[in-house]
C-alpha cells in the first residue's frame, strides 16, 4: 500500500493517496475548492483559474498542481477568496449572462459561484460583447454565455472519437466552434451529457427550458460545494 | 430633519416588478410606515422631492435622458442610494438591445417588423420624448452608487431585510436562499 501524503488546508491537517492533484486531495478531506473549467472524469486543462490557491506563499492552480508533501495550502482565505471574486466578476461582465432570461439559471456554476462568493455586482464594466446563437438540430449554442471552459471540447466525441467542438481565434476572439455534419447526428443522451457538462447556459438541449421550477432547481437551496463539505 | 429615516423610489428602466415586490413584503407594509416615511415614490405618487431623502431606491437601468435625470436627482437628494434588481445593476433585459446598434434596434421595432402596419412605418421622433440613449446603463456608470441589492426582482424578504438593517443601523442576517440574479 503506498504512503499516504501529508498536507494541510487552511490550517487543517490532512492525508490523501499519492499522485492525485490538490483538487482531489482536497475534495477527499472534505474541503470544497471551486471549480468551472475542471470536470471529474476529463483532463484538467488548468485554464479558468478559479481553483487557484495558495501553496506556500506561492499561486498554483488546484485542479493540476500534483499534491506532495507538507505542502501548506491556503483555500478559503481573505486574499484566496477576493482573487475568486475578482475571476467570477470578470466573467460575468465579459459575457452576457443575463440570469433571468437564461435557462441554466438556478442551475449555473458560475451563477452559483457568484452566489456562493456573494457578488452582488462587478467592480469590472459590463462589456455587451456582440456573439452569436447558433441552432443545430436539437440544441443550440448560445456564445453570448459561453465561458470557454473547454468541458465540451474535451467531453463530447462521436462513437469513433472525432471531436465535435473545437476553440477557434485567440484572446478576445477566442469562441467554441462546431463541426456542424458531426453536430446534426449528436444523440439525445450526448445532447443532455453536452448541456450537463456545460457549467454555464451556453450549450442547451431544445424543448427542455426551465424544465424544473424556481426552487427545485440545482443550486436553489444549497451552495454549491456543500456536496462535498457535507462528507465531512 | 425628519424623525423617521425618509425612503423615496423610483421606476427608471424596468417593468416595476421590483416595486411589486417591495409591496409583496405583505402586512409588514404597517410595520414599515412606523419605521419611516415615504417621500418621492409611486407608492405615495408624490412627484418630486420635498425633503432630504435618507434612503433611495432605484429600479431599472438607464436607457433615455429622461432616466438620467431621475437618477442624477435622486443621488442630489438621498443620502444613501440602492440599485434594487438587475436592471438597475447590469441594465437587465431592456440591456439585451445593447449588442445592437441603436439604428438597427428602432428599424427592427418600427420599421421592418412583420407587425409594423405599412402605413405606419415612422420612427417616433416627438420632441416631447426623452432622447434614447445609445445603449442602457447600469445606475453605477451614471451616478454613485452605495448599495446593490440582485434578484430579478430581489425578493421581499431581502428588501424588507435589506431596509431594516439600514435603518435600525445593524449587519444584514443574509440567508443563502435570499440572495438570486432571477
Amino acid at each position: 500500500m503506498p504512503d499516504k501524503v501529508k498536507f494541510t488546508i487552511d490550517g487543517q491537517e490532512c492525508l490523501a493517496d499519492q499522485g492525485v492533484t490538490i483538487y482531489e486531495a482536497a475534495k477527499a478531506n472534505g474541503v470544497y475548492i471551486p471549480v468551472l473549467c475542471h470536470y471529474e472524469g476529463l483532463k484538467a486543462v488548468g485554464s479558468c483559474r478559479i481553483c487557484s490557491v495558495m501553496v506556500n506563499g506561492r499561486w498554483m492552480a488546484s485542479c493540476t498542481q500534483p499534491l506532495s508533501e507538507g505542502m501548506v495550502i491556503e483555500n478559503d482565505a481573505p486574499l484566496v477568496n477576493e482573487y475568486r471574486q475578482a475571476i467570477i466578476e470578470m466573467l460575468l461582465a465579459e459575457g452576457n449572462h443575463f440570469c433571468p432570461t437564461c435557462e441554466k439559471s438556478g442551475n449555473c456554476e458560475l451563477q452559483a459561484l457568484a452566489y456562493r462568493y456573494g457578488i452582488m455586482v462587478p467592480r469590472f464594466p459590463y462589456q455587451f460583447p456582440r456573439r452569436k446563437i447558433e441552432a443545430f438540430p436539437g440544441f443550440l449554442l448560445e456564445h453570448n454565455r459561453c465561458i470557454q471552459c473547454q468541458r465540451c471540447v474535451r467531453a463530447i466525441q462521436t462513437e469513433d472519437g472525432r471531436k465535435i467542438f473545437a476553440m477557434k481565434d485567440r484572446s478576445k476572439d477566442i469562441r467554441i466552434n462546431i463541426d456542424r455534419k458531426l453536430a446534426a447526428k449528436l444523440s439525445e443522451d450526448q445532447i443532455q451529457k453536452a448541456m450537463d457538462i456545460c457549467p454555464v447556459g451556453a450549450i442547451l438541449k431544445k424543448g427542455v427550458g426551465f424544465i424544473r421550477p424556481i426552487g427545485q432547481r440545482k443550486y436553489d437551496r444549497q451552495p454549491i460545494g456543500s456536496e462535498i463539505e457535507g462528507e465531512k | 430633519m425628519s424623525a423617521k429615516p425618509v425612503i423615496a423610489t423610483a421606476s427608471l428602466a424596468g417593468c416595476f416588478g421590483c416595486h411589486m415586490s417591495f409591496l409583496d413584503i405583505d402586512e409588514r407594509i404597517l410595520d414599515l410606515i412606523e419605521l419611516v416615511e415615504f417621500d418621492k415614490s409611486p407608492i405615495d405618487d408624490l412627484k418630486t422631492f420635498t425633503r432630504p431623502v435618507d434612503i433611495g431606491l432605484i429600479e431599472g437601468g438607464c436607457c433615455n435622458a429622461e432616466n438620467v435625470e431621475v437618477l442624477r436627482s435622486f443621488r442630489k437628494n438621498c443620502r444613501i442610494l440602492i440599485s434594487v434588481g438587475e436592471c438597475a445593476i447590469m441594465g437587465g433585459l431592456p440591456a439585451m438591445r445593447n449588442t445592437i446598434s441603436l439604428k438597427e434596434c428602432l428599424e427592427e421595432a418600427y420599421l421592418n417588423s412583420p407587425t409594423v402596419a405599412p402605413k405606419d412605418r415612422l420612427i417616433p421622433n416627438d420632441e416631447e420624448l426623452p432622447l434614447l440613449l445609445d445603449r442602457v446603463y447600469s445606475c453605477h456608470e451614471i451616478v454613485k452608487i452605495d448599495y446593490f441589492m440582485p434578484g430579478c426582482p430581489p425578493s421581499a424578504d431581502l428588501i424588507w431585510e435589506a431596509l431594516t438593517a439600514l435603518i435600525q443601523n445593524r449587519s444584514m442576517k443574509l440567508d443563502y436562499q435570499l440572495i438570486k440574479y432571477d
